[in-house]
């Protein structure tokens, strides 16, 4: 159980940061970026590689994050003074360049047969007490300072009335679903069922939190919706803390990365929000609208699209970091284009141009992904009727919130 | 026709260049494929003050409009613009050195707010170099503020400071024409081109934008202004130029233009 969310918690983080990434792209700035996989995939091999060459972890990063910055550094020369829609072209080139590349230059990457047995950080790393309680403590800090954050934004969105008890009223409901939902599912983990008892109670508790904080909201359907959601990855992302937490005090390799992937991910949310709301990300939402004007205005929107590109590209490379460290053995078939697609509906599901929405958007895909596993059918059939069902979603989201979840409504109805 | 006697000046030329004008384009052509949307056009801006460019629809006014200010890249020609040429310049670099655009159709940045709107078009922000927020985070505050005051001043000035926190998007026709010519003083321009910054709006608000340009030209900015509403150029304009088919047709002051029997035949068409 506790191994399962563990993973699950870093598949999560490392495709919300990879999100991010184009989130910054894209929702931000406008740039149609069809190849953001081929960002993670410099950005796992240039670590992976220079770690089995001796390079410490952190320079390795670092060295992936340059060759990342160095190729968008090349396509945006190449493709940013031109029509958007060659940017979209280049970048799927470049996605399937890098792949074959390290598909069949074998010297380099070992080709097909994948690398295996690299260096890992915290994996020969055995903490005392003190270090994991202070590992521990940063981490619930980190927790804290996002459960709060998040907390006023969802007050932000949708609270009208509040009355002084519904935040500790919604909090003890939503702690006492997610542990609940643990016991539910701690049985299962061990092979056997989901156990009905606490599983009924998640819902009674997880139901009573929804109804609790939409009775205090704006009485929109869109709004409930929102709100269930939210409180649906809230529970998930306690189950993960609370995994975490026990994880990180039977210190075990993946607890460390997922400690240090939610650090990372916790700091690049906070900048990359900075960064939005200052100057230099107004300019980038007018490119985003129109680059005549920002042009009219004085902008060097090419400097700009370019500085965007850089960004997120290493962004990416950093997921790429993690990714490979997460999985400990990549080949060149995990970075298909199919993974810059899952980034695309992790951040159309939570509304572009949102990074909030980016979060909940990898949560809930990840969460999908998860339950899923559990219909009975075989791998490939799985893999399709999953793709099927996620186009299904994204289809009816289009249809009745084009704006995403976290999206605001009366941004898509303003005509130009 | 252009031999006929005329009471203006038919203008071959506009050089030499003289201190007095701010901006002075010789010989400038455009042409789209077989179009030659303009041909050989002359115009020039004396500083301080309101100039007109008129001309039948398609005469190429909106053209060389994009031609001075480099959005298109001329053919043929040159541009100066206080005495040093500008043609070669990116056009985000025009409008550094003071020279700014409105567009035919408002564009507004309809998802930024009408504030945002406002304070993105202040030059050369501290905050718009990514490294400087982490460098200079608090200088970069302060001049949050500074701009914020500016742009409630102006938007004030226009009557859209109630609008100001709504989606640009969300505005009129006609509001939209205003903050975009609030938004063009936010730079703090020597020189604005508007492209019919009347056309489509009610003559309640023709009469304010009016005003506003007046206000705007008396604190020391100077404009060209493509107008086809006969009463804002007439009334506004020290001086117009008259295009058509791309070619200059007659310079001169409004009340000599208006009774020029060429202009007529170029409205009337024949
Ligand atoms: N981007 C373009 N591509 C092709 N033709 C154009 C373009 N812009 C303008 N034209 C043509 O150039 C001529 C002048 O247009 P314009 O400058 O918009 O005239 P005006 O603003 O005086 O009404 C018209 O015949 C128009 O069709
Ligand atoms: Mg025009």
């Amino acid at each position: 159980m506790v191994g399962y969310l563990i993973s699950l918690g870093i598949f999560t983080a490392t495709f919300a940061l990879f999100s991010l990434g184009l989130n910054l792209h894209w929702g931000y700035t406008g740039l149609i970026n069809f190849g953001h996989v081929g960002f993670l995939a410099i950005g796992s091999y240039t670590t992976i590689l220079l770690g089995i060459a001796g390079v410490p972890l952190f320079f390795a990063v670092l060295a992936g994050v340059v060759l990342a910055m160095g190729l968008s550094f090349l396509m945006g020369i190449a493709t940013l003074r031109l029509r958007e829609d060659y940017l979209a072209i280049v970048t799927i080139g470049m996605a399937e360049i890098v792949r074959l590349i390290a598909l069949n230059e074998d010297w380099l990457t070992r080709g097909g047969r994948g690398v295996y047995g690299f260096p890992l950080p915290f994996a020969h790393f055995n903490p005392n007490v003190p270090t994991k309680l202070g590992m521990i403590a940063l981490f619930w800090g980190v927790v804290g300072v996002a459960a709060w954050q998040w907390w006023h934004w969802l007050e932000r969105q949708y609270g009208r009335s509040r009355p002084p008890w519904l935040l500790p009223g919604y909090t003890a409901l939503l702690v006492a679903g997610t542990l609940s939902l643990w016991a539910a599912l701690l049985p299962l983990s061990l092979g056997g069922g989901i156990a009905t008892f606490p599983f009924v109670l998640t819902l009674v508790t997880l139901g009573g939190a929804i109804a609790l904080m939409s009775h205090y909201c704006r009485p929109e359907k869109a709004a409930v919706l929102a709100i269930a959601l939210n409180t649906l990855a809230a529970a998930l992302v306690g189950l993960v803390v609370k995994a975490l937490t026990l994880g990180l005090w039977d210190f075990s390799y993946r607890a460390g990365l997922l400690w240090l992937l939610i650090l990372v991910l916790a700091l690049g949310v906070w900048q990359l929000e900075r960064l939005i709301h200052s100057p230099w990300g107004r300019v980038l939402k007018a490119i985003r609208e129109d680059e005549e004007v920002a042009k009219a205005l004085g902008k060097n929107v090419f400097a700009y699209k370019m500085q965007s590109l850089l960004l997120g590209g290493a962004i990416a490379a950093v997921a790429g970091s993690f990714y490979a460290w997460q999985l400990t053995f990549i080949n060149p078939d995990g970075f298909v284009s199919l993974i810059t697609f899952q980034a695309w509906t992790i951040v159309v599901l939570g509304g572009a141009g949102n990074n909030m929405g980016t979060l909940l958007g990898a949560a809930l895909f990840w969460a999908y992904t998860a339950l899923t596993r559990f219909i009975p059918l075989d791998g490939g059939r799985l893999e399709a009727l999953r793709m099927m069902l996620i186009g299904l979603v994204l289809i009816l989201l289009m249809m009745w919130r084009p704006q995403g979840i976290l999206g605001k409504k009366e941004e898509l109805s303003l005509g130009r | 026709m252009v031999d006929e006697p005329s009471l203006v000046s038919v203008s071959s030329s506009v050089s030499p260049v003289l201190p007095s004008d701010l901006l002075v384009a010789t010989g400038l052509c455009k042409s789209f494929g077989g179009i030659r949307a303009v041909d050989h056009a002359d115009i020039r801006v004396v500083r301080g003050s309101i100039t007109g460019l008129i001309g039948p629809n398609g005469a190429g006014k909106t053209t060389l409009f994009n031609l001075l200010c480099n959005f298109l890249t001329p053919d043929q020609g040159r541009v100066i613009f206080d005495g040093a040429p500008i043609s070669h310049l990116p056009p985000h670099q025009v409008a550094l050195q003071g020279l700014l655009r409105t567009f035919q159709v408002p564009r507004v940045l309809s998802r930024l707010s009408v504030l945002e709107n406002m304070l993105l078009a202040a030059p050369l922000q501290t905050g718009e170099k990514l490294w400087n927020i982490w460098l200079q985070p608090l200088r970069i505050r302060q001049e949050e503020q500074e701009l914020r005051q500016r742009a409630w001043a102006i938007l004030e000035s226009v009557g859209l400071a109630a609008k100001a926190n709504d989606y640009a998007g969300a505005l009129s026709g006609g509001q939209r024409k205003l903050l975009e010519m609030a938004r063009v003083m936010m730079h703090r321009p020597r020189m604005v081109l508007l492209d019919e910054p009347a056309a489509g709006v009610n003559p309640t608000l023709i009469n304010q934008i009016c005003e506003h340009i007046v206000r705007w030209n008396q604190e020391g900015v100077t404009f060209l202004i493509i107008e086809h509403n006969m009463d804002v150029v007439m009334s506004l304009c020290q001086h117009i130029w008259v295009l058509a088919e791309g070619r200059n047709l007659v310079d001169g002051p409004p009340s000599e233009v208006q009774t020029n029997p060429e202009v007529l035949r170029a409205y009337l068409g024949q």
